[in-house]
């Protein structure tokens, strides 16, 4: 991935930065311009908590090339308290454990690494809660 | 705004085909078109197609297309709406030709995926790049994760699932293009490797190569080219966000839905009246959830279609008696042309051993990505 | 007078075993048992390393001192095991937690002390009234060669700890660093694994340096073993921090807190800095605490350090070392630890 696209996905990506909607309340992740519910166009910044629930998940058997070592895994969709929504792999659990309903913590990992010496690109993940 | 009909069809067969490039597949089908409808010109093409910039390296497909049919100079246009490429195709042919901008219109798709570029990564470029791809998703991880919601939601099993291949592989056992032309069990669909959870290899569509077109005028010139034309009532597109994670319901695919009822609107027609469907089954769950979308079935009861035979040749409402994309392959820009060729023999009682009894009414549904984008049509035979 | 106003830790979930990698090359388990006094250690998944460990141990830091990110006036990473050859560390740490953009970043380096080389460096910086709060963190994913000794005890995981100079959970009482010019344990550019000297590695490296150190701040603070309740120092294998305690008259009771690496394996330099934080976790006001680090190469850290009646109190604001030590983890075979620690060749 090239790194001016890298750079510019930092603050939702490392920091989880979203937007609340000024007409409708609703959280958009990440932070776009139009508000895809009201078409909104003015927002206050908000920073998702490190934590959700999973709405629908899968165990991905057969990844795509960069994601050959850590098949099989676990991905889901899920849904923070403040209402966002974003899709993310589900890790450090028995991947047949991640069901819709389960609460996850969201931690900072390494999501991949770029071929032939490429940079490394980091992200939130999300762990079963205990 | 004029009423456009189908006059003529062809197409390659559906599968691995090792000695035809991506140009060559598109003439075969092309040709074979103006020849089924005795055209010795063309107004406009259109070619569906998702990557071929990623498959083959090759874009630019309106003016290469038009050249090798030996048709240069005549307008024409690359389509791409991920694996709703065709449909969109079909659409904008008959937009071009109901407007009365042009007279006739070749609506044609096409897709080269076995030379060798990893169709993983260029099938997720239909899926969210940035909220998707990034994290490691592929594009049965996504079906798996709407089949799996209609699960929890519904109660759909993945018997429920299997059904839906070993229904579409009997059809496509009778269909000479489909790709795998033979039938398979229960059992083989439940104990093939997973791929992504709940979705097995026998639930998933393969990789295939091939082409498809069809050739459009208005319907007051068809005699020029056939005896019995299929008339296109009515045309719906709609779209929904890419990313999975941005929809309301997962399990719910809205732009399949509001894609039909548009289609419906503007054809005057309701569900009950279509006689045969082509339906969009990229994974079994999909044909699953765009039977309820398109009011073949309500909310939450398509798992359980083709089970009870509903879908089946001879059932209430046969859907994909083609073979689908599963039996007939899923050369992803071709895939929306070819449902419209289904319907078109359909319609006009060419369809053989698949042949569903008195249609009149046939309906096409051909989606993109994860449920993005979806464009369903609505013919008549005349 | 500047302290330590927060500090927090994270060791990554997966294990092995010491059985299982004594199995894989044909040992006897229970000798390197008894021997290096390792039962399991750390395991880094695919997705963690010296960055994200650094990350959650941050965060926790964070939580205890209730400070916010932008606050930090500097943000220094210590490990042996930068993902980076060249691009820093400290950038995507300080940018993950929400620093800067005025901030000083620099990531250090010293075999396993890089940790408590980045603390005495924050610590100068807050002193000198140039930065309000300075964060440090030893974190490590440490690598060990297949069929070395090493291999049962290189482990991943670290602490951090950030510096001010008001509202402190404990004092800096003094500092002693001690080094010499010692190659017990090197790494050539491009090379995968770390060689080393065998047991050169001990006395003339690994006790030289620590009892030098310590033995240096007691006689600076004029304090003596029995002045403390706690002692921790850097842990390469069990036997070790045990032995050097014992040689300058501390007593099992004042190690075994911080002795953490039984079931942790050496974190190079989240070691000593992870025992700290274990110390950190239990000690009540007015306890003194004798950090002493090693790296190879060869130096050592020595700090003396005193808890504060604010410790107690901000201990639960994150999760403690022994909660992720006796926490929910999983244990690996070989074949996946070797897959982890990316010692199974694929091509680009």
């Amino acid at each position: 991935m090239p790194s001016p696209r890298y750079t510019r996905e930092i603050p939702s990506r490392y920091r989880l930065e979203a937007a609340r909607c000024n007409g409708c309340e609703g959280v958009v992740f990440p932070p776009r311009r139009i508000c895809p519910d009201c078409r909104g166009t003015e927002f206050d910044p908000v920073n998702l908590s490190r934590k959700g629930r999973v709405v629908t998940s899968t165990v991905i058997h057969v990844p795509p090339a960069d994601f050959l070592m850590e098949a099989p895994y676990a991905m889901a969709v899920i849904e923070t308290p403040e209402g966002a929504r974003l899709m993310t792999q589900v890790v450090d659990c028995d991947p047949s454990s991640v069901v819709p309903g389960t609460e996850v913590s969201l931690e900072f990992r390494l999501i991949r690494r770029e071929d032939h010496g490429g940079i490394l690109c980091y992200g939130h993940k999300a762990v079963p809660a205990t | 705004m004029r009423q456009v009909a189908i006059v003529g069809a062809g197409m390659t067969r559906f599968g691995e085909l090792w000695g035809s490039s991506l140009r060559e597949m598109f003439v075969e089908a092309a040709s074979g078109t103006l020849d089924d409808a005795g055209a010795d010109h063309l107004d406009s093409i259109y070619v569906g197609c998702m990557s071929g910039g990623q498959f083959v390296g090759q874009e630019h497909l309106g003016p290469l297309m038009a050249d090798y049919l030996g048709m240069a100079g005549v307008p024409a246009t690359h389509v791409e709406s991920a694996c709703a490429s065709g449909g969109v195709a079909l659409r904008m042919a008959f937009m071009e030709v109901a407007s009365g901008m042009c007279d006739l219109a070749l609506a044609a798709g096409v897709e080269k995926m076995t030379d060798g570029a990893d169709v993983t990564n260029v099938l997720a470029t239909a899926a969210d790049q940035e909220l998707e791809v990034y994290y490691g998703v592929t594009f049965p991880g996504l079906y798996a994760m709407i089949a799996r919601a209609h699960m929890e939601e519904h109660g759909t099993s993945e018997e429920d699932l299997a059904w839906v291949s070993v229904k579409n592989h009997r059809h496509g056992a009778l269909n000479e293009k489909a790709q795998f032309r033979r039938e398979i069990t229960l059992e083989q669909v439940m104990s093939s490797s997973m791929v992504s959870e709940p979705l097995r290899l026998l639930h998933c569509s393969p990789v295939s190569d091939g082409a498809a077109a069809a050739l459009l005028c208005p319907l007051d010139q068809a005699k020029k080219y056939t005896d019995r034309p299929v008339e296109i009532l009515g045309s719906g597109l709609a779209t929904d966000s890419l990313a999975l994670a941005q929809r309301a319901n997962p399990a719910d695919l809205g732009a399949v839905r509001k894609s039909a009822d548009r289609a419906y609107h503007m054809a005057g027609l309701e569900p009950g009246d279509i006689d045969v469907a082509e339906v969009h089954d990229c994974f079994s769950i999909s044909e699953i959830c765009c039977l309820e979308a398109l009011g073949f079935a309500e909310q939450g009861k398509g798992g359980s279609a083709a089970r009870d035979g509903r879908t089946a040749i001879g059932g209430d409402i046969p859907v994909n008696t083609s073979g689908g994309l599963k039996s007939k392959g899923h050369p992803v820009g071709a895939t929306g042309i070819a449902q419209a060729i289904e319907i078109f023999r359909q319609l006009r009682g060419e369809a053989g051993e698949r042949q569903v009894d008195a249609a009149r009414i046939g309906l096409t549904q051909n989606m993109g990505g994860s449920g993005a984008s979806s464009v369903v049509h609505i013919f008549k035979g005349v | 007078m500047a302290g330590i106003v927060g500090y927090g830790a994270y060791i990554p979930r997966k294990r092995i075993k010491t059985e299982e990698i004594a199995r894989q090359w044909g040992k006897d388990p229970e000798a390197i048992r008894r021997g290096l006094l390792l039962e399991e250690k750390s395991v880094p998944g695919f997705d963690e390393d010296t960055i994200t460990i650094s990350v959650a141990a941050s965060r926790a830091a964070l939580d205890r001192a209730g400070t916010s990110a932008s606050d930090l006036g500097a943000v220094y990473i210590g490990s042996e095991s930068h993902p980076y050859a060249v691009k820093p560390s400290g950038t995507v740490v300080a940018e993950a937690l929400g620093a800067g953009p005025d901030v000083h970043i620099a990531d250090f380096e010293f075999a396993c002390k890089a940790g408590t080389e980045a603390m005495f460096v924050a610590l100068g910086l807050v002193e000198s009234g140039r930065v309000e709060y300075a964060l440090a963190v030893g974190a490590d994913t440490s690598q060990g060669a297949p069929n070395d000794a090493l291999e049962f005890s290189a482990s991943a995981g670290g602490a951090a700890f950030i510096f001010g100079d008001r509202d402190l959970l404990v004092d800096v009482v003094d500092t002693y660093n001690y080094t010499s010019d010692t190659a017990d344990f090197w790494r050539r550019e491009g090379e995968f694994y770390p060689r080393h000297g065998g047991r050169f590695t001990g006395e003339p490296a690994y006790f030289k340096h620590v009892l030098g150190a310590s033995r240096g701040i007691l006689e600076k603070t004029g304090l003596t073993a029995s002045d403390f309740r706690y002692a921790v120092f850097h842990m390469p294998n069990g036997k070790f921090p045990l032995s050097a305690g014992k040689q300058l008259g501390f007593t099992e009771e004042q190690l075994k807190t911080g002795w953490v690496v039984p079931t942790m394996g050496n974190t190079y330099s989240g070691s000593s800095p992870t025992g700290l934080a274990a110390i950190f976790d239990e000690a009540e006001a007015g306890d003194l605490i004798l950090l002493t680090s090693f790296g190879s190469g060869a130096g050592s850290d020595s700090f003396v350090l005193k808890a504060t009646e604010r410790l107690p109190e901000a201990r639960d604001l994150a999760p403690t070392v022994r909660s992720m030590l006796d926490g929910p983890h999983e244990y690996v075979s070989y074949g996946e630890y070797a897959m982890f620690r990316e010692k199974i060749i694929v091509n680009d």
